[in-house]
């Protein structure tokens, strides 16, 4: 009974607060408006475009696999692919020779950068890239396991819009597999200083559809047919990637 | 009778204590879709479940229960139900109405009641012994938002990891081949291991598999069939 009662009160209090909140800035939008009727003259300086600058750093936390040239995107809301989905031609050039010509070039990108060369082996590379663009609000980042067959890792169609100057966000990334190419190990199959061999081949032989990759498994380990030894066997995580926002 | 008048602002004030209140102990609406991740491996009917906190499917260093090496070493969820059943939890059952393929999704929705705020999830997967994905008594979250969660392989520490064809049938020998997967999967392995030294839940160590079909240790194709972890993916959408 007492709560009840006191109820009203308390009630009371708020309503009066919230009347005063509410006539002020009535008051302050009325004035906002007379000011602009004042200077019907009055025009705003010309604003450059509003530009995004993200200071990238990927660190290779493997123990021997070099990674490809690391390509970075800027673009609207897309992923360049999806864990059950087929592998763009531009990926499976990436994941299978670690060339990132196509992928930097496909059409939904709106800014681009890629490192001048690999990333060995418990090295850290950094990148710039800046934008004027307002939609350019995600990020992908991709490399090739350049000792496997075709496995790559990075993340693809993260939001960065939310992001203040000066904050950074940072993930540790697993490896895919691009489904494109048996992960046979062969001699004559894997790009990298491993082997040598051949990268991007058309003829898709596995499941084609993007998915975590399951290891190298390494002559060492029960793969005759495999050109790896124990040293390019890695696990998740494979890259740490740290994104901070400069401008 | 007694008619009380309320104020507008009273009203509203009520209206908001309710909203506070529906996040954390009215049922809430869940969207899930469950992904493996995986390219070579198939995940058994999936179980998920909301339930109280004082109830688990698994936990890690604990005996599997007979429910859970049911599932563990033949797929068959239907022990896990039913002690989900008893437990008054809210249960999805085979989302993917059979096996979950790699690199495959499904999704479901689950409403929850106000006493079920943890979920956990298990399917066995193929080829294995008696290994399986899951979620342990995951708290779900009171706001409403999209949340991703990475499932790791368990091993129900239940059976030989001999990696052979053999039986889904509680206690015996071998893994289960169904037909979907009987051509990927080797013959005549002599077996890996005949012991499980191990006999609690513990973090699967992975298979071993070799590179032939018709011979060798084990059955299982170990260029195709080995994982890394995570090998699912949950996305659960609170609504």
């Amino acid at each position: 009974m007492l709560t009840f009662n006191a109820q009203p009160k308390i009630t009371k209090k708020l309503s009066t607060q919230l009347v005063i909140a509410s006539l002020l800035s009535f008051g302050l939008a009325a004035c906002g408006d007379s000011y602009n009727d004042s200077d019907n003259s009055y025009t705003p300086p010309a604003q450059p475009p509003m530009e995004y600058s993200y200071s990238i750093t990927l660190t290779n936390l493997t123990y021997g696999q070099p990674l490809s040239p690391i390509a970075v995107a800027l673009h609207g809301d897309t992923k360049m692919w999806q864990v059950g989905q087929a592998a763009s031609v531009a990926l499976e050039k990436l994941a299978e020779g670690g060339d990132n010509t196509d992928f930097i070039a496909l059409a939904d990108n709106l800014a681009t950068t890629s490192s001048a060369g690999p990333v060995p082996p418990g090295t850290s590379v950094t990148l710039e890239i800046s934008t004027t663009e307002a939609t350019a609000k995600y990020l992908t980042v991709v490399t090739m396991l350049v000792n496997t067959n075709d496995a790559f890792s990075g993340l693809t169609g993260v939001d960065i819009s939310t992001l203040t100057v000066n904050q950074e966000k940072s993930w540790r990334l697993n490896v895919y597999d691009s489904g494109t190419e048996l992960n046979n190990e062969a001699v004559g199959t894997i790009p990298g200083p491993a082997d040598g061999g051949v990268g991007y081949d058309a003829a898709r032989n596995d499941i084609d559809l993007v998915g975590y990759h399951s290891g190298v498994v390494s002559k060492d380990d029960g793969l005759s047919s495999s050109v790896l030894t124990q040293a390019h066997r890695f696990d998740n995580p494979a890259v740490k990637l740290t994104i901070t926002r400069t401008k | 009778m007694k008619v009380i008048k309320k104020s507008p602002i009273k009203t509203a004030l009520s209206v908001l204590a309710l909203a506070f209140a529906s996040s954390t102990i009215m049922a809430q609406e869940l969207s899930i879709t469950v992904t493996n991740l995986t390219q070579g491996l198939h995940f058994t009917p999936v179980v998920t479940a909301a339930h109280s906190n004082t109830n688990r499917i698994f936990m890690l260093t604990d005996m599997a229960t007979a429910e859970l090496q049911t599932m563990a070493e033949g797929g068959d969820i239907s022990g896990l139900v039913s002690m989900l059943t008893n437990a008054d939890a809210n249960i999805n059952e085979n989302p993917a109405g059979g096996l979950l393929a790699p690199a495959m999704s499904a999704s479901f929705s689950l409403t929850t009641d106000s006493a079920n705020t943890h979920l956990s999830l298990a399917a066995m997967i193929l080829p294995s012994n008696d290994g399986f994905v899951g979620l342990d008594s995951w708290e779900i979250p009171a706001e409403a938002g999209t949340y991703t969660v990475f499932l790791n392989a368990y091993d129900a520490g239940t059976e030989a990891n001999d990696e052979v064809r053999g039986s889904g049938a509680l206690g015996e020998a071998g893994m289960p081949v169904p037909p979907p997967l009987d051509a990927s999967i080797g013959m005549n392995g002599t077996g890996v291991t005949d012991m499980e030294s191990n006999d609690k839940v513990h973090i699967h160590r992975g298979s071993l598999g070799d590179d032939d079909m018709s011979a060798g240790k084990s059955d299982i194709n170990n260029s195709v069939q080995r994982w890394l972890n995570p090998v699912a993916k949950l996305t659960i959408t609170v609504l």
